[in-house]
């Protein structure tokens, strides 16, 4: 039975020679992840079922993200209980903030070399379809999946449909990982792959590095998506080799390809020399733009960072915007990198000065403004030009504030210009 | 098992940050998420509703975030059943497993609106509603599913796996 990528890793942790789309199979899972917001929650049905210890104490990944630096006195509780379990399980991969290897937990897994290609992760935080950048079957669930996932190390799938997305020809400049799947998410809509995998592949893919893979595929979700998934190919194996020597060195890991008579309900060409710098406007995902064409749009604030665009690359799109110049009289542009390693790598490299000369605003790794937490939070009639993953009513604050999500570049021009901006006109 | 209530109704995509606002997930507890729930699309809901209440809505209910607080907030306010076209797939994991009833029903989330009076049944999967006397038929659940919910939740569930029962 031919199979997709996604359904041969899935038959492999399920130890089935094969699976097709619809079964409901339970597979073995390879790492497990919650945050400050997800994990209490799980920690109550973890302790009211009664069991003592998880099921691999090196399997389980805790990251307080979300609200942190504690933003208020309850989140605080949420932080200490995290750390409490963690302490008590003696989890390996808890992450206490400052510690060089903190971030943002779709930030820091990919680059601390904690998922590799063939696995299987499931987290509470709908981003965890991110890693399928690397190979990996991931996905997001909620906190009673996280709990028992965390005593029994698996989890049931149902196999998904899968749609082909075939991406040829080259990206034109300024054009990153977020326009690409901006756009995508604009054609088929947020619910346009609901339950089903992406399976990126083609010509064009050669073209995107793995902080622009990882982009797309943490945001296979906002068109409901299960996962989104590129092959293995020299990219992955560079950057793997760089993240986690000693596990790459063991070949702690594998490659899985689709059959080439794999089914798909539907293949989507992009042709990427032809995507535009793409934003989408309040307050849907889908409701995407050429930027250049809502480029009257006044704005209030500006995020860059988060779990989509907090990586080195976006760093350094952003610093060879500002150079030279200033964010525009009136704009708060809040810069969050994310994870302590790209912030320090941002200090070290003169990142940091670059950003400070043009007037941002410089935080700790968080997820922060992204769903409203803190760090940012929009007044009633407020715009802000955000390179974070989602602009629903309310989303950064108040409820008649507005969201435009866009990539890195029309972000920073953005943030200059003082209104929606191309970096062509910089 | 039978439900009856006055029905709430929304449209297409309502996502977890309208069932429940992130500023306020700095507490998983479901009294606290009750008074918030719907806040930003619709503020008299929590005021409004009802035990036994139901909400219907269009497609992809549920969308965004993996927060297991949006099905808590809406089972604390005392909503029996949502109905929907199609639910997103982490809402739909996360309501099974909560122990919020969900049903899926493209045609009676078309013809179902505010107001109404609208009753069902969990196990035949008929959707009457009362008020306009028609009458819709569910999508029943895969095998499996059932399973978990006959077991009484995905917790319950595991406990017999871990035990060697399943």
């Amino acid at each position: 039975m031919a199979m997709t990528m996604t359904q041969k890793i899935l038959a492999a942790h399920a130890g089935l020679p094969s699976v097709k789309a619809g079964d409901l199979i339970e597979a073995g899972l390879d790492k497990v992840l919650g945050n400050d917001v997800t994990t209490p929650p799980a920690i109550k049905v973890f302790e009211k079922m009664g069991v003592d210890q998880v099921y691999d104490k090196d399997r389980i990944c805790l990251v307080p993200d979300h609200f942190t630096p504690n933003k208020d006195i309850k989140s605080a509780e949420l932080s200490k209980c995290v750390r409490c379990f963690a302490a008590e399980q003696k989890l390996s991969h808890y992450y206490e903030l400052g510690e060089k290897g903190m971030g943002i937990e779709h930030v820091i897994l990919p680059d601390n070399g904690i998922v590799f290609p063939g696995d299987v992760v499931i987290g509470a935080d709908s981003h965890t379809c991110t890693y399928g950048a690397l190979g990996a079957f991931s996905t997001g669930v909620g906190s009673t999946d996280l709990a028992c996932a965390m005593a029994s190390g698996q989890t049931w799938f149902k196999v998904p449909e899968a749609i082909r997305v075939n991406l040829t020809g080259k990206p034109g400049r300024y054009v990153t990982g977020k326009d690409i799947i901006l756009h995508l998410i604009g054609m088929i809509g947020v619910d346009g792959a609901l339950y089903k995998s992406l399976e990126f592949c083609g010509d064009g893919i050669k073209y995107l590095s793995m902080d622009q893979r990882l982009t797309i595929c943490n945001m296979a979700i906002e068109c409901g998506g299960k996962n989104g998934i590129f092959p293995v190919d020299d990219i992955t194996i560079d950057y793997i080799k760089g993240t986690n020597p000693e596990r790459f060195s063991e070949s702690d890991y594998k490659i899985y390809e689709a059959d080439d008579d794999a089914e798909y309900i539907r293949t989507i060409d992009i042709d990427l020399s032809e995507v535009p710098l793409t934003l989408a406007l309040p307050h849907l995902p889908s409701n995407t733009r050429r930027a250049e064409d809502v480029k009257d749009m006044l704005i209030d604030q500006v995020v860059i960072g988060s779990c989509t665009n907090g990586r080195w690359e976006d760093m350094v799109m952003a610093a060879d915007i500002f150079k030279g110049h200033h964010v525009r009289k009136g704009v708060r542009c809040i810069v969050i990198p994310g994870s302590m390693k790209v912030y320090r790598k941002c200090l070290d490299e003169g990142l940091l000065a670059i950003f400070d000369d043009a007037g941002c605003i410089i935080s700790t790794p968080t997820c922060g403004p992204c769903l409203g937490g803190h760090m940012g939070i929009l007044a009633a009639g407020e715009r802000c030009v955000s390179t974070t993953n989602r602009n629903f009513v309310g989303r950064m604050g108040h409820v008649d504030s507005e969201v435009i999500l866009s990539g890195v570049p029309v972000a920073c021009a953005s943030a200059i210009m003082g209104r929606v901006a191309v970096p062509e006109e910089i | 098992m039978k439900v009856q209530g006055k029905v709430f109704k929304y449209g297409n995509n309502v996502d977890t940050d309208v069932i429940i606002p992130a500023r306020y997930l700095n507490s998983a507890d479901p009294e606290h998420l009750k008074q918030h729930c719907m806040e930003d699309i619709d503020p008299a809901f929590a005021g409004n509703v009802k035990t036994g209440d139901i909400m219907v809505a269009d497609k992809n209910f549920g969308c965004g975030s993996s927060r297991e607080h949006a099905p808590i907030a809406i089972k604390a306010s005392g909503i029996s059943l949502v109905i929907a076209a199609d639910f997103a797939r982490i809402f739909y994991r996360n309501a099974i497993n909560i122990g919020l009833p969900i049903m899926e029903c493209p045609e009676a989330s078309a013809a179902i609106r505010s107001g109404d009076q609208v009753e069902a049944d969990f196990d035949s999967g008929i959707i009457r509603n009362l008020t306009t006397n028609e009458e819709f038929k569910a999508k029943p659940f895969p095998e499996f599913i059932k399973r978990i919910i006959d077991e009484g939740g995905l917790v319950n569930y595991t406990k017999s796996k871990l035990k060697g029962g399943i």
